[in-house]
């Protein structure tokens, strides 16, 4: 399974995860886990996903979600679940 | 499954706590480059750096975004041109630098000699060429290895670097002698070093390799924080998880590195290396353990511990650490060593105290720009002396910036950062470097 962390921080507003979703979902990655969490009063999300079967390079599927960002007016980045594995876990 | 509070400690360290991987370093052997004339080894060298390079910066940029931390530099390491060159080591510089361009890599290093034990004429010619070679070019970086441990020191190589540094500076007083940051002076020089301006593929090393050199003052120095007042072995815990979550990040980038670029994994460099950003600094590091300033009593006591800490934690976190690997104390790179120096709380001979319990050695060191080749001797001479002694790489990176005085500053911009011209000891030792020959190797060298 290849697993990807996507964040999103910015203001709380209806409509985000919706948006966010579709954008996955129009690229065939599966949402595997939501996490919602107010860090010094920003909103945070944070969803692991698998993009074994996604439909598109990382690239595209990190360019893609930076302008649903843009739309939204939040901050999203998609990076490797990997980084957290080898930092967390023996 | 990573817990939420994982997710977002790793994230901190990335976005707030200058959290990088410095630099990802091919190391290209040229020993298959040599040919009749130095014109067609530096052809040779080019097709072959930029054919072996030539993803490098691909793929560093893909494993950034893709994993999400920086990855500042690409850089290129390659065999000391000393032993491929000939009469005319500038072609050959040309061609690297040239090269190093093609690929967009920031550096290249490895324009320098292995001379610990003495030199060959191509080893004699090439330091002939260097002041000129680093006023020429712009990305080329190089260094010379005096002495080793199993070697003792090669003084007449010490006396001569004194020269090259002296004359570079003159070459390029008009950037405040930046030539000489591009030079590098070892005892005990290791073959798998990444960072820069340091580094070179050793002749043990095979064909193509990459090594990775991590950072993370800033997380060490807010690990620390959060134990303030706490006994040393708490301290000690703290550094050692710290390290080993920075190192295994390093691991991870250099198996993948390899995997995409077809070459071999070589090494994970776990140095601490601060920038000129604040809150990426070792000097803070020290400070956090309770030291007013770096240079205060107690700094090289905290930067052993430091270094070691560094070493214990990241050691179980890669299975091949190499490299430097320790804490860097350079100068004009680092805010909190720039102030230290700047407030006279940090002179010369405290850090040289300092670098026998660090990773390498005076590094980004401005001193006055009428400082004698043979001072500068004596300053290498001294830091290789810790070296061959103690069994570690010691190194020396002086600017002497014409026209400059103790007090004045000056700025290389970037990651290069500025420095306050530090005051030198000018009583005289002209004699004793003039006596040319080695200093035998220490008794602790027969060790077979």
């Amino acid at each position: 399974m290849q697993k990807a962390l996507v964040s999103v921080t910015g203001k709380d507003k209806p409509g985000i995860i919706a948006k966010v979703s579709t954008a996955l979902f129009e690229m065939n990655i599966n949402v595997l886990e939501i996490s919602q969490t107010i860090l010094d009063g920003y909103f945070t999300m944070l969803m692991i996903v698998d993009m074994t079967d996604a439909s598109v390079a990382f690239s595209t599927v990190s360019e893609k979600l930076s302008v649903v960002g843009e739309e939204l007016g939040e901050v999203i980045n998609i990076q490797r679940a990997d980084i957290f594995d080898a930092m967390h876990r023996i | 499954m990573i817990e939420v509070n994982e997710i977002l400690q790793t994230m901190q360290m990335i976005h707030e706590q200058h959290f990088d991987i410095r630099t990802i370093t091919m190391g290209i052997s040229l020993l298959s480059c040599k040919r009749n004339t130095d014109r067609e080894t530096a052809e040779a060298v080019y097709e072959k750096v930029t054919r072996l390079a030539k993803n490098l910066v691909r793929v560093g940029n893909e494993l950034e975004s893709e994993l999400g931390v920086p990855i500042v530099n690409k850089r290129i390491s390659v065999t000391p041109v000393s032993m491929i060159s000939g009469d005319d080591p500038m072609q050959i510089a040309v061609a690297l630098d040239k090269a190093a361009q093609e690929v967009g890599v920031n550096f290249i290093g490895g324009f320098g000699a292995l001379m610990h034990k003495g030199a060959t004429r191509a080893e004699e010619i090439l330091l002939e060429a260097m002041p000129e070679v680093f006023a020429k070019t712009e990305r080329l970086c190089g260094s010379v290895n005096v002495g080793s441990t199993r070697s003792g020191i090669n003084m007449d190589a010490v006396r001569k670097m004194g020269h090259v540094i002296k004359k570079t500076a003159e070459l390029t007083a008009d950037t405040d002698a930046f030539g000489c940051a591009k030079i590098v002076v070892f005892c005990n020089a290791v073959e798998d070093n990444p960072f820069m301006a340091g580094a070179f593929h050793g002749v043990g090393e095979p064909e193509c390799v990459v090594n990775v050199g991590v950072s993370g003052p800033g997380v060490v120095q807010r690990a620390l924080a959060e134990v303030h007042g706490q006994p040393f072995d708490v301290l000690a815990e703290t550094i050692k998880r710290t390290a080993f979550k920075i190192t295994r990040v390093g691991e991870l980038v250099a198996q993948e590195a390899a995997k995409r670029l077809g070459v071999p994994y070589g090494i994970v460099d776990l140095s601490l290396a601060p920038t000129p950003a604040r809150g990426d600094s070792v000097a803070y590091v020290l400070s956090e353990m309770g030291l007013e300033m770096a240079g205060a009593p107690g700094t090289t006591a905290a930067l052993a511990m430091l270094n070691d800490m560094v070493k214990k934690g990241g050691v179980m976190a890669s299975s091949h650490v190499g490299g430097l690997s320790g804490a860097f104390i350079p100068v004009s790179e680092d805010i909190g060593m720039i102030e230290a120096a700047a407030a006279k709380c940090l002179s010369l001979e405290k850090m040289e105290a300092m670098t026998c319990v660090c990773s390498v050695g005076l590094d980004m060191i401005a001193i006055p720009g009428d400082t004698s080749a043979n001072t500068i001797a004596g300053i290498i001479a001294d830091e290789a002396a810790i070296g061959m002694v103690n069994n570690k790489t010691t190194a020396v990176r002086v600017i002497p910036a014409p026209g400059k005085k103790a007090g004045d500053t000056v700025n290389f911009g970037g990651l290069f950062g500025y420095a306050p011209i530090m005051n030198v000891n000018n009583y005289k030792n002209d004699e004793f470097i003039e006596r040319g020959g080695r200093i035998p190797a220490p008794l602790h060298s027969l060790r077979n």
